[in-house]
């Protein structure tokens, strides 16, 4: 009893450490002690927790941990940057895939009511689409597999089927208890509903994804907590819950759409609806962008994740210091669905040591758009596609955008000519006052660079 | 009665987050969204009771593959939001 007590009031603690810690997280100052304080009530709980002394076998958990921390802590340290999408997806899948497996085994501690034979379908049933969401995610992301959204016909009445044999399954579980096939039923089919329910999203969409998942793994967290009756896992599971829906709305609402469109339309997949696009394409050598940007005296960066997969984070910094020198002052924007995370540009930019008082959000931006002699697109496309704001048949139409084209000139590092993730043709690449720089980024701007240096 | 308990305390986690992540910026997504789902690994918890009172052969394994799971979300979590966050710096003289 008074070790039970014990062990509670520790779960209140940490529940306290998880609060702060995300109310930390807040603001860049305090958000790495927010961290810290997030981990210690991590570390509480799972203490008190092996202090139970209903626990006998401290030899398998002490395997399980050392196993986990030494893949956990490979992968933090190894990951790069821009690959930090990735990252969470994988973690994202393994907390489900936890999750789904402390369902399974609680089936196999003492009876259970119905209640908690609910809540144990539940977390196996979250969990269970969370790993193979968070896999097909992963894949997408790393690009092992196509980013396209894959669509059939019959696709919706097939999720549909999923679900009715889960329930079905579930239900016929509850009434047999005892026949494990049932359960093996869930989780195949969880399993299968997983991949059906990420396979039709395109790869633009999937800052979207990712706080989905980030949300599911949340409840499932929670579920496995009514399974055994854990009140921590309840609460934590319900803050990260809570966290990743409202960074989906945030995503949604920054790409103006609801989330059943994004979920269910196969966006990327979306026919153009030709909107005849005037006036020509202006290339411009890294010589003539030099010359433009000695006399600019206010310089706007704004970073896709075109930046990410050249590298080209570090080269911009220090174009920045450059400029900076010149005296002209640089400013970045950021916009919401940027890159393929919420805040994947600012944490590369922080990389290259970008000061975080530098960078604007999409809202502080535009109001002085005017009185920036440049913008520099790196590697974003839709995000400044100016047919957001004024033509009415594209499929992005009504999205907030970044009005770069509202600057006095408006470089747009890219590739070529090949339109974003989303397949839409961008108008600001026929503007008068647009200029394209064309090459990789990283290229681009180490040639601008040493132009200053010359 | 317990499940009435437990519920109650959902909602309450439920509205608290919401307010809590309400207000963190735009620019601190990433690591909000890898730390919280450090904070989801708290399954760890779940999985360290599952192992431990585990009788039989298949739940000590169940148990023991979902600390495994658990402990790299935890910790890979959490070192990878820190090494993210030592990274968001103010720069000196960097701005006016």
């Amino acid at each position: 009893m008074n070790i039970l007590f014990l062990i509670n009031l520790s779960y209140v603690a940490a529940a306290i450490l998880f609060i702060y810690g995300l109310k930390e997280l807040g603001s860049p100052a305090t958000a790495r002690r927010g961290n810290m304080l997030s981990s210690a009530g991590m570390f509480i709980a799972v203490v008190v927790t092996l202090l139970d002394k209903q626990i006998l076998d401290y030899k398998w958990i002490l395997l399980g941990v050392v196993i986990g921390s030494i893949i956990g802590a490979f992968a933090a340290r190894t990951v790069a940057m821009t690959g930090m999408p990735e990252m969470v997806a994988l973690f994202n899948g393994s907390g489900g895939l936890s999750s789904l497996l402390v369902g399974f085994a609680a089936i196999f501690l003492e009876s259970n009511s119905t209640f908690t034979l609910i809540t144990i379908i539940l977390s196996i049933l979250i969990g269970g689409v969370t790993f193979t969401g968070s896999m097909v995610a992963y894949g997408k992301l790393s690009e092992k597999i196509s980013g396209k959204p894959v669509l059939f016909t019959g696709q919706q009445i097939l999720n549909i089927l999923l679900v009715v044999g889960i329930v079905i399954c579930g239900v016929m579980f509850e009434l047999n208890p005892d026949n494990l096939n049932f359960i093996y039923g869930v989780i195949a089919l969880s399993f299968l509903l997983g991949i059906m329910v990420v396979i039709p999203i395109g790869g633009a969409d999937m800052p979207v994804v990712i706080s989905l998942l980030n949300s599911y793994s949340g409840l499932a967290a929670c579920a496995a907590g009514f399974a055994i009756n854990n009140i921590i896992l309840i609460v934590a599971g319900s803050l990260v819950g809570a966290s990743g829906i409202i960074l989906t709305n945030i995503m949604c609402k920054a790409m103006n759409r609801s989330l059943s469109n994004v979920l269910f339309s196969g966006f990327g997949s979306a026919k153009q609806i030709a909107g005849a696009v005037e006036g020509e394409v202006k290339p411009i050598s890294a010589e003539d962008a030099f010359y433009i940007l000695e006399a600019a005296s206010n310089v706007l960066i704004v970073p896709g994740y075109g930046m990410a997969v050249a590298q080209a984070q570090h080269v911009v910094k220090e174009l920045q210091e450059l400029l900076e020198k010149n005296g002209a002052e640089v400013y970045y924007a950021v916009h919401p669905v940027a890159g393929r995370m919420p805040g994947h540009m600012n944490v590369l930019l922080a990389e290259a040591d970008v000061s975080y008082d530098l960078l604007l959000e999409m809202e502080q931006a535009n109001p002085r758009m005017e009185s920036f002699d440049v913008a520099m697109v790196i590697g974003a496309n839709d995000v400044v596609n100016p047919d957001a704001r004024e033509n009415e048949a594209s499929p992005i139409y009504g999205m907030p955008i970044i009005n770069v084209d509202h600057a006095s000139t408006v470089f747009v590092l890219k590739r070529s000519m090949a339109s974003g993730f989303a397949g839409i043709e961008n108008p600001l690449f026929f503007k008068p006052n647009t200029r394209m720089l064309f090459g990789d980024a990283k290229e681009s701007i180490s040639t601008v660079i040493r132009e200053f240096g010359s | 009665m317990e499940a009435i308990f437990l519920t109650f305390i959902l909602m309450l986690s439920i509205f608290l987050g919401f307010e809590l992540i309400n207000k963190v910026p735009a620019s601190l997504h990433t690591p909000l969204m890898s730390g919280a789902n450090a904070i989801s690994g708290i399954t760890l918890v779940g999985a360290v009771i599952s192992a431990g009172e585990g009788n039989n052969t298949f739940t000590i394994v169940l148990g023991t593959l979902a600390v495994v799971f658990a402990t790299v979300n935890v910790v890979g979590g959490y070192l990878v939001t820190d090494r993210m966050l030592a990274m968001f710096k103010k720069k000196e003289g960097g701005a006016k």
